[in-house]
């Protein structure tokens, strides 16, 4: 007695097969040559490569910058999205465009604009330098760039759910007396949590992906200053093409964990919720 | 607690949403704000709860002035069209909402919290759906937590705007009494907000009809009926018939037509307009002299307890649709066929100066 759901729109069997098909295409074949590269080397040849001081030091920094460059954009982009939506003022417009320029921009301009700016002979970084804080040519410019290419991910998720979001919630939260910050903790931030987490989630993947607008700032000093793309790309260099798919095998598989954290977590806060029952 | 709002005023850029507006609303009583939309009746509800703040005037809740307190401090229960239910916590926790954020000092322990919650749940008489979430419920149960969690806190007056406004026909009518019932329970100051007539007669003890941001008459549901103040309470509360015309003698002249009234204050040759229910006029088949209003019978329903018999004016009323309620042996002694021409004559008139 199985009767299928009646659906306005079929295409179960159509988007199913396209969807497979895509994805093999896209994304599956070209990253399983890259494990069926890697395969070449021996396991602990693999291992050798993959945990090389100076490639662990640029794992540290690569994760490290993004998770922390993900958190920052989940922070103030939130606070965009509020400003955005909840008030209007001159120039809202012209705001609303520039944030979507980041996306636009060819990261490699972005990263000489932004090297340009921090150099320690640049307007911010001649201004900072006194001060004993040194941008370019350090972490903290990796960190910087990647703050820079991953706004758009945090306020482009939130924005459409803070619209939605109605104002009637708090003040019934007001009017039943609780404070301001009461409201947002257990009204406001619970719904946009889902969202928050999906924008997070893509400026990581964003973050750690980055290459252009990253090695311009970063000065790339071994040990230091290195980020793991860069790694992959000197061993290209050198025509060390196993050594360089070893090394993006372990960024993959970091990344994929990571990711799958970020959407059980997102998938948990839905539930927990009550969107998902 | 008795509320009490002097010279209330209020704009939205050019548009004044309520201009000058003083009420008293008595300890205990159930007080409906009645109006056509736009007529301000919610914005003096929200400024009452202070959600809203009013351009001037003020605002008294048990005799003191709240015009500067927070909508945070004033301790009134607010319920919202769209229930406003949090959508992320279940039944229980949407109604604990109000105790769990009282200060530490103040705040009951987690076992009287559920005594509570359960107890209020079971006023509402929804107790069995505690665990549920808010998307899980019928627009009609919403309403009902909605209420149960404005009422935790103790609040010392209740103001709801158009609570079941987002509700069917039957449903509403269902919650209706049920908060009547509600009421004479608690006997908390409430103040509710709508745009249905019946509603406001139904339900509250006293009616306030607004319009435009001015007060218009305010009174028990049966005086407001029975003895409308103005022009727009007439034609408001009820079906009505309208005659415009001016004053001749002791009659009302509408054209070439006359009819009888007995409003001494009017002068001779005053504009006016005479409102009549449709239950107060009558029809006759006789044409001759210029007494009532000539009309063409447009169609009878008789399949009521009560006939209704609708009609276009002719003559001096051309272009308007009168309403006439009749009893079933008038209809049939009068013998009426569609298209026939007869006299309205009314037996009780209600004349305003326009």
């Amino acid at each position: 007695m199985s009767r299928r759901a009646f659906q306005v729109l079929p295409g179960f069997n159509l988007t199913l097969g396209y969807t497979l098909f895509y994805l093999c295409i896209i994304v599956l074949i070209p990253l399983s040559a890259v494990f069926l590269k890697t395969s070449q080397l021996g396991l602990s040849q693999f291992w050798d490569v993959v945990t090389t001081p100076r490639v662990v030091a640029s794992y540290k920094l690569s994760f490290g910058a993004s998770l922390l460059a993900a958190a920052i954009n989940a922070v103030f982009g939130l606070g965009l999205a509020w400003a955005l939506v909840r008030y209007s003022f001159p120039g809202k417009k012209l705001v609303d465009a520039l944030i979507d320029l980041p996306f636009a921009l060819p990261t490699a301009v972005a990263g000489i604009a932004l090297t340009a700016l921090y150099a320690p002979n640049g307007w911010l970084g001649s201004a900072l330098e006194p001060l004993g804080i040194k941008v370019a040519f350090t972490p903290l410019g990796v960190l910087v760039s990647l703050v820079f290419i991953g706004l758009p991910f945090v306020v482009r998720t939130v924005q459409p759910i803070l619209e939605d979001l109605d104002t009637e919630l708090e003040e019934a939260a007001a009017s039943l007396g609780a404070r301001r910050w009461q409201t947002f903790r257990h009204v406001t931030l619970p719904i946009l949590l889902p969202a928050l987490l999906t924008g997070f989630a893509l400026a990581f993947a964003r973050a750690v992906g980055e290459y252009g607008s990253v090695i311009f700032i970063a000065g790339n000093i071994p040990m230091v200053s290195e980020i793991t793309p860069l790694m992959i790309i000197t061993k290209l260099e050198q025509y060390d093409y196993t050594g360089a798919t070893a090394i993006a095998v372990v960024m993959l598989l970091f990344s994929f964990v990571l990711l799958l954290a970020i959407n059980g977590l997102q998938a948990w806060t839905e539930k927990a919720t009550g969107r998902n029952r | 607690m008795s509320i009490q709002v002097q010279n209330i005023h209020k704009a939205f850029g050019d548009f004044v949403a309520l201009g000058d507006v003083s009420l008293d609303f008595p300890t205990g009583e159930l007080v409906a704000l009645l109006g056509p939309s736009g007529c301000g009746k919610t914005t003096l509800l929200r400024i009452i709860a202070g959600l809203e703040s009013a351009d001037g005037g003020r605002v008294l809740l048990d005799g003191e002035d709240a015009s500067d307190t927070h909508v945070r401090e004033r301790h009134v229960g607010f319920v919202f069209q769209h229930y406003a239910l949090f959508r992320h916590m279940s039944v229980f926790d949407n109604v604990a909402f109000g105790l769990r954020m009282k200060p530490r000092s103040q705040r009951p322990s987690e076992k009287a919290i559920r005594t509570k919650v359960h107890d209020l749940l079971k006023l509402v008489q929804l107790d069995w759906l505690a665990d549920r979430f808010p998307a899980q419920l019928s627009g009609g149960q919403r309403q009902r937590i909605a209420l149960a969690r404005a009422l935790a806190v103790e609040p010392r007056v209740l103001l709801l705007d158009e609570p079941f406004g987002a509700l069917d026909a039957k449903v509403r009518k269902e919650l209706r009494r049920w908060l009547r019932r509600l009421h004479d329970e608690l006997h908390i100051t409430s103040i509710f907000v709508t745009h249905d007539q019946e509603e406001a007669l139904e339900v509250a003890d006293r009616v306030v009809l607004m319009d435009h941001g001015k007060v218009e008459q305010i009174g028990t549901p049966e005086e407001v009926y029975r003895h409308p103040a103005t022009p727009f309470v007439y034609g408001f509360l009820g079906a009505v018939n309208h005659f415009s015309g001016h004053v001749d003698g002791q009659s009302v002249r509408v054209g070439d037509e006359v009819l009888r009234h007995a409003a001494p204050d009017l002068k001779h040759g005053d504009e006016v307009i005479a409102f009549a229910r449709p239950h107060e006029l009558d029809i006759v088949t006789d044409l001759a002299g210029t007494d009532g209003v000539p009309a063409r019978v447009a169609r009878v329903l008789s399949f009521g307890v009560t006939a209704r018999v609708e009609l276009d004016g002719l003559n001096g009323a051309t272009g308007q649709h009168f309403e006439v309620e009749l009893t079933r042996e008038r209809v049939e002694a009068l013998a009426l066929q569609e298209g026939q021409t007869v006299r309205l004559h009314p037996q009780r008139l209600r004349v305003f100066a326009r």
